[in-house]
């Protein structure tokens, strides 16, 4: 049997400021068995360690058709995050996944995918955009709305950029009223507050939704507004966790272990499950 | 197994378990320290007390160590280099006296780590492992196994279990192989059995709820009034937790510098207001009252029905430990009487 608690040895290939206190690593495996021996899927997550500090909990924010490498974007906050800023190119963390389940993007064949994302909780969804981009073919209209407090708080500005300019899918960008600068050209406002001038329609549309507890509490009103059932909408929940694994119990919701039966749901499941997150 | 019974004197199993020690196994057995009984390592079966209703804290440490290393790291020329504490062998152990609600337990807590991402160390080391009972010819008011699925007789998760009989001697069940073939090695000590009832001698504990009435009527209660008045004298202090052989939830920390150390895994308790708290100051579980509904939901109706076992065997350990005198057996009651009958 393997010990699970083995972390991977990775090597920080990349490390880029996104925002203030924001970092993303691109994190190359430094044993090439281990390279040889991963795989993940879209909206699975990891521990990243930083030894001598702990561990700490994010999703895998690169997509599983961009291969040899993962990519984590985290905010300084606690103790792991901070000792992890502080790491550099070159310079080597542990890591520990692919843990929980995944976006379905398989059954979402040939459907329309209304992207919905807050402040920070870009990554899991920078995961899914990618691997349906790099799948374009596969569905039909792929529309992004993605907020920030401010200009500055905007994480993967350059990717933004990119995908504005695509035309084979539609970005919406919006700083909540007072956070945009003299040149910024996108929308103002709050997301749920855009998302409805946005009008999406239902018609063979999955919305998935990824931000911090109150933007989600006002985004899913609009969606059900507009005819979404809640089994059309997917979000992610977060818990405090440690092991990864259904073990430590430390990620519970009721019946259910964020690590291990999440961390992606459906409103529909969301609605069942007590308000323990 | 076949049912095969035998009989053992008190001489013939003092003589057993120093023949276990002499063979180099780890012997583990009631010990007295202060006015408390303990598991502790034994190296003279004389010292191993038999007139205790439970130990103080349950068996599971064998398999779930308070705290254990999980990797070590250490940075040499080379870059980084990461080392399990997997054992290819694992000195075999010999669990002794454990009452049968903590082999009923260590079952349940075994299947929970076997169950889904399975943890190596817990596996192994019940792989290590010989549990040797003693069925329970007394109790106190703390005590409900026989409302959690066991019972003082029960030979669930023993390999052997011995029960006190007349005239200083013990009815043997061999529950497994393992069991067996630790008669067998001893063949000598052991007298074949007529078949006995041992339920005479067994202590009578009365049975005050049903695990599928409490579990039917918590499925509805989450935000049931209950639980505040419920937790009212609970400080949060673990105890609980501590002493509950299927008690399981842990933390993992790092211990070293950035150079060389180790990760261990630590006991942790969901009644700890740290447990649950996230990195922005949430707290999902923000007081003592969501902290003892989770508890009590976890064990009697999240496990149910999520691993289709009961969290608690009725050992009444928590009861003993607790310093603000909470009382679990007591509480269900209370519960039962409350919620409403579902269906
Ligand atoms: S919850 Fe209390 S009575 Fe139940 S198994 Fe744990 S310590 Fe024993
Ligand atoms: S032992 Fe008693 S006071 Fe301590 S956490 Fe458990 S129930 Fe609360
Ligand atoms: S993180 Fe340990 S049980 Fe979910």
């Amino acid at each position: 049997m393997e010990n699970t608690y083995k972390p991977y040895l990775m090597r920080i290939e990349r490390a880029i400021d996104e925002a203030p206190g924001v970092k993303t690593f691109r994190l190359a495996f430094a044993n090439d068995d281990d390279r040889a021996r991963f795989s993940f899927k879209t909206g699975q997550f990891g521990e990243y360690s930083v030894f001598g500090e702990g561990e700490s909990t994010f999703c895998i924010a690169s997509s599983p058709t961009r291969d040899g490498y993962i990519e984590c974007t985290f905010r300084q906050a606690g103790r792991v995050t901070s000792a992890l800023a502080r790491k550099e190119e070159g310079d080597t963390i542990g890591f520990r996944g692919p843990y929980g389940n995944i976006f379905p993007i398989e059954a979402w064949t040939g459907k329309n995918l209304l992207f919905v994302a807050g402040g920070i909780a870009l990554p899991p969804l920078r995961s899914v955009i990618w691997n349906a981009l790099d799948l374009r073919s596969n569905f039909k209209d792929i529309t992004v709305l993605y907020g920030a407090r401010s200009v500055a708080d905007l994480v993967y500005k350059q990717e933004l950029d990119e995908w504005g300019k695509r035309s084979d899918m539609k970005l919406v960008t919006t700083v909540d009223p007072g956070g945009e600068t003299a040149d910024w050209k996108g929308s103002v406002g709050f997301v749920p507050a855009v998302l409805e001038k946005m009008a999406p329609s239902p018609e063979n549309t999955i919305a998935i939704v990824c931000g911090p507890p109150v933007m989600i509490k006002y985004t899913f009103p609009v969606l059900e507004k507009f005819n979404f059932t809640p089994d059309q909408i997917f979000t992610t929940l977060e818990n405090r966790m440690k092991c990864g694994v259904g073990k430590c119990g430390r990620c519970t919701v009721g019946p259910v272990y964020v690590c291990k039966d999440g961390p992606v749901f459906t409103y529909r499941q969301l609605q069942s499950l007590p308000a323990e997150y | 197994m076949t049912s095969t019974t035998y009989t053992l004197t008190h001489d013939n199993l003092n003589a057993l378990l120093r023949a276990l020690v002499a063979a180099g196994k780890q012997l583990h057995a009631p010990q007295r320290v202060g006015p408390k009984v303990f598991f502790k390592p034994v190296n003279d079966a004389a010292t191993i007390v038999f007139d205790y209703v439970q130990t103080a804290e349950s068996p599971k440490s064998l398999l779930f160590p308070k705290a254990e290393f999980l990797v070590s790291y250490r940075q040499n020329s080379e870059g980084m280099v990461v080392t399990d504490h997997l054992q290819k062998e694992i000195p075999e152990m010999i669990l002794f006296g454990s009452r049968p609600c903590d082999a009923a337990a260590l079952s349940r807590f075994v299947q929970f780590f076997a169950d889904g991402h399975a943890d190596a160390m817990v596996t192994q080391r019940r792989r290590a492992l010989t549990i040797i009972s003693m069925s329970c010819i007394a109790s106190d008011p703390a005590c409900f196994c026989t409302s959690c699925g066991s019972s003082p007789g029960d030979t669930t998760g023993s390999d052997l279990l011995l029960t006190p009989i007349s005239n200083g001697r013990y009815l043997v069940d061999v529950v497994t192989e393992k069991g067996q073939s630790l008669v067998a090695a001893n063949e000598a000590l052991f007298e074949q059995a007529p078949t006995i009832v041992k339920d005479s001698y067994l202590a009578t504990v009365e049975a005050v709820f049903t695990p599928e009435e409490i579990t039917k009527r918590l499925a509805t209660s989450f935000n049931d009034p209950i639980w505040k008045n419920a937790s009212l004298r609970c400080i949060g202090c673990g105890a609980c937790a501590y002493v509950c052989p299927t008690c399981s939830c842990f933390t993992i920390e790092d211990e070293g510098n950035d150079r060389t150390g180790d990760r261990l895994r630590c006991w942790d308790s969901c009644a700890f207001a740290l447990f649950t708290v996230h990195t922005t100051g949430h707290n999902p579980r923000p007081t003592q009252t969501e902290r003892w509904r989770q508890r009590v939901m976890h064990k009697f109706s999240y496990l149910p029905e999520t691993n289709h076992f009961l969290g608690c065997v009725g050992c009444g350990r928590c009861s003993r430990a607790c310093p603000a005198d909470m009382n679990l057996k007591e509480q269900i009651i209370a519960i039962a009487e409350l919620l409403p009958a579902i269906g």
